[in-house]
């Protein structure tokens, strides 16, 4: 019963602002970044690189903060969505 | 909202929040209860387990009325090999009278929780984000929100914002967590009919059991996992060490889906329906990454000032204690009208003398051997050492005990790389647990 990652996704709820709460701060860090780690530890998929720069799907984001400590460069700017704007948990 | 000014704003209603919130509205004090969420609870996320002791604290007239799911009378412990599990587990009628534990959802409990505090009488402003705290030279006077002439007064502000605590890195009294100070967990709400809970782990009416696994599930990074049984619904999760997890590469639902097929999960789980994925950082950092908890006019308390217990998982009612004390030193400070750190680091002294200090204290090396030890040893090779050497001693082949006691004996050594090595992390182990 395992399910993709955009199977899991659609579980939860989200209000979504027209505005990125998440910004990568410079390109150019990513370019010369070698592990591209936020590709691989984010829960929700949010970046992803495309070769020649890292795309951030923040409307999956599921505001656990792991890329705000975990990018080795310190290159994502990491605030929260506007409130009550974001997701709603069901359960929690 | 512009130039109102109240004796206490808290920013958060989770558990620690309320708590504070509840205790100085119940004592008179004007309280602002600021919540980012479209209500308290939307946003939060914990393992599953509330206890009942610390809720008592705060509310003793209505605890008794917390939405719950199933009180726990039986504990189990598994130390994960591929295919199999050494397991360990305390079953007890003792833990219904009083409740030791029950399982909740957090969407649930805290919208209760939060009501008290309403009921009480804090003012709830929620889908509102505190931006930041303003300041005049050293002291805290109030937050800046993020709606339209939303700057709002206090003598004293209760961070209570969680593990992301931008008010607490704000004030600057820590450094920014490092990797190896929190542990993301991923956790799926799995619905199944009551009956095939009570049937596959053998309860009777709103009986509820936990199991905390660790060894092959985390992939060789430190972590633990969790199932927990609640009404008709399970909480299935896993969480290891962002520092970890970086290394390693591993997308942290593919970990949770691992987790999923190992036999002694899948046949639990087995026929459930997904209802919600969630993911959320546990501060796990221990006693040497909590900061000072107030200063002038503020105090920070559960996840922003680290206060959880990760070796027991206990979090929430670290946050609810460390929430009602904060709540008591503000009420003392308004009886002195001295909102300075003098008089709030009253709140410093309770959590001292509480519990709190003293379990993460006990635990404090802890955090240090996860550093130092390589993962793979501590949460693949032993685990799966152990459950090698199990295997031996029961599996009856014409082969004499005593050769197979020989080889179990061996299987602990090669993985721990030898004798030596083994009791060397016996007494650093022992060392680790016991301050």
């Amino acid at each position: 019963m395992s399910s993709s990652i955009a199977e899991k996704l659609f579980t939860i709820r989200y209000k979504v602002d027209d505005q990125s709460h998440l910004i990568i701060k410079d390109q150019q860090v990513c370019l010369t970044c070698e592990t591209k780690e936020c590709t691989h530890f984010c829960p929700a998929d949010v970046y992803d690189w495309t070769g020649e720069m890292t795309t951030v799907a923040f409307e999956n984001c599921i505001e656990c903060g792991t890329c705000r400590i975990g990018c080795p460069y310190y290159n994502i700017e990491w605030v929260y969505p506007k409130g009550g704007y974001g997701i709603t948990y069901k359960y929690g | 909202m512009a130039n109102e000014k109240f004796d206490a704003i808290v920013v958060g209603a989770g558990p620690a929040g309320s708590a504070a919130a509840y205790t100085m509205a119940k004592a008179g004090l004007s309280v602002v209860l600021l919540e980012r969420g479209e209500f308290p609870g939307a946003k939060n996320l914990f393992g599953g387990v509330l206890y009942r002791k610390q809720l008592e604290d705060v509310l003793p007239d209505q605890w008794h009325k917390a939405p719950v799911e199933r009180h726990i009378v039986e504990q189990r412990i598994w130390l994960m090999g591929k295919d199999s599990a050494v397991t360990f587990s305390h079953r007890n009628e003792a833990y219904k009278e009083p409740y030791n534990c029950w399982t909740a959802l957090r969407v649930k409990f805290d919208q209760w929780f939060a009501a008290q505090a309403e009921a009480a009488g804090a003012l709830p402003i929620y889908e509102t984000v505190a931006t930041e705290l303003i300041t005049e030279g050293d002291r805290v006077v109030g937050v800046r929100t993020d709606r339209e002439d939303g700057d709002l007064y206090a003598d004293v502000v209760v961070i209570a914002d969680g593990v992301n605590s931008l008010l607490g890195k704000q004030l600057g009294i820590h450094k920014e967590w490092q990797p190896d100070e929190v542990s993301l967990a991923v956790k799926e709400i799995i619905a199944l009919p009551r009956e095939k809970i009570q049937d596959r782990f053998n309860l009777e009416g709103d009986e509820g059991v936990t199991i905390e696994f660790m060894g092959e599930t985390s992939l060789g990074m430190a972590g633990m996992g969790f199932l927990y049984t609640n009404k008709d619904t399970l909480s299935l999760g896993i969480g290891v060490m962002v520092n970890h997890l970086k290394k390693k590469k591993i997308k942290p639902y593919e970990l949770l889906d691992h987790v999923k097929k190992h036999p002694m999960i899948r046949r639990l789980i087995e026929g459930g329906e997904t209802k919600e994925y969630s993911g959320h950082l546990i501060p796990e950092g221990g006693w040497n990454s909590v900061p000072p908890l107030s200063g002038n006019g503020w105090c920070i308390t559960g996840d922003a000032a680290q206060l959880v217990n990760f070796v027991h998982r206990e979090g929430s009612n670290l946050a609810m204690t460390s929430g009602r004390m904060a709540g008591e030193a503000v009420i003392e400070a308004k009886k002195r009208g001295d909102f300075s750190r003098e008089t709030l680091r009253l709140y410093d002294q309770k959590v001292a003398d509480s519990f709190i200090r003293k379990d993460l204290v006990k635990y404090k090396g802890m955090h240090q051997i996860l550093k130092e030890e390589d993962p793979e040893l501590l949460f693949n090779r032993l685990p799966q050492a152990v459950n090698r050497a199990a295997y031996e001693m029961f599996l009856v082949d014409g082969v004499p005990k005593g050769e197979k006691q020989k080889k179990a004996i061996q299987y602990l050594k090669q993985a721990a790389g030898g004798t030596w090595n083994l009791l060397k992390m016996g007494v650093k182990g022992w060392r680790a647990m016991n301050g």
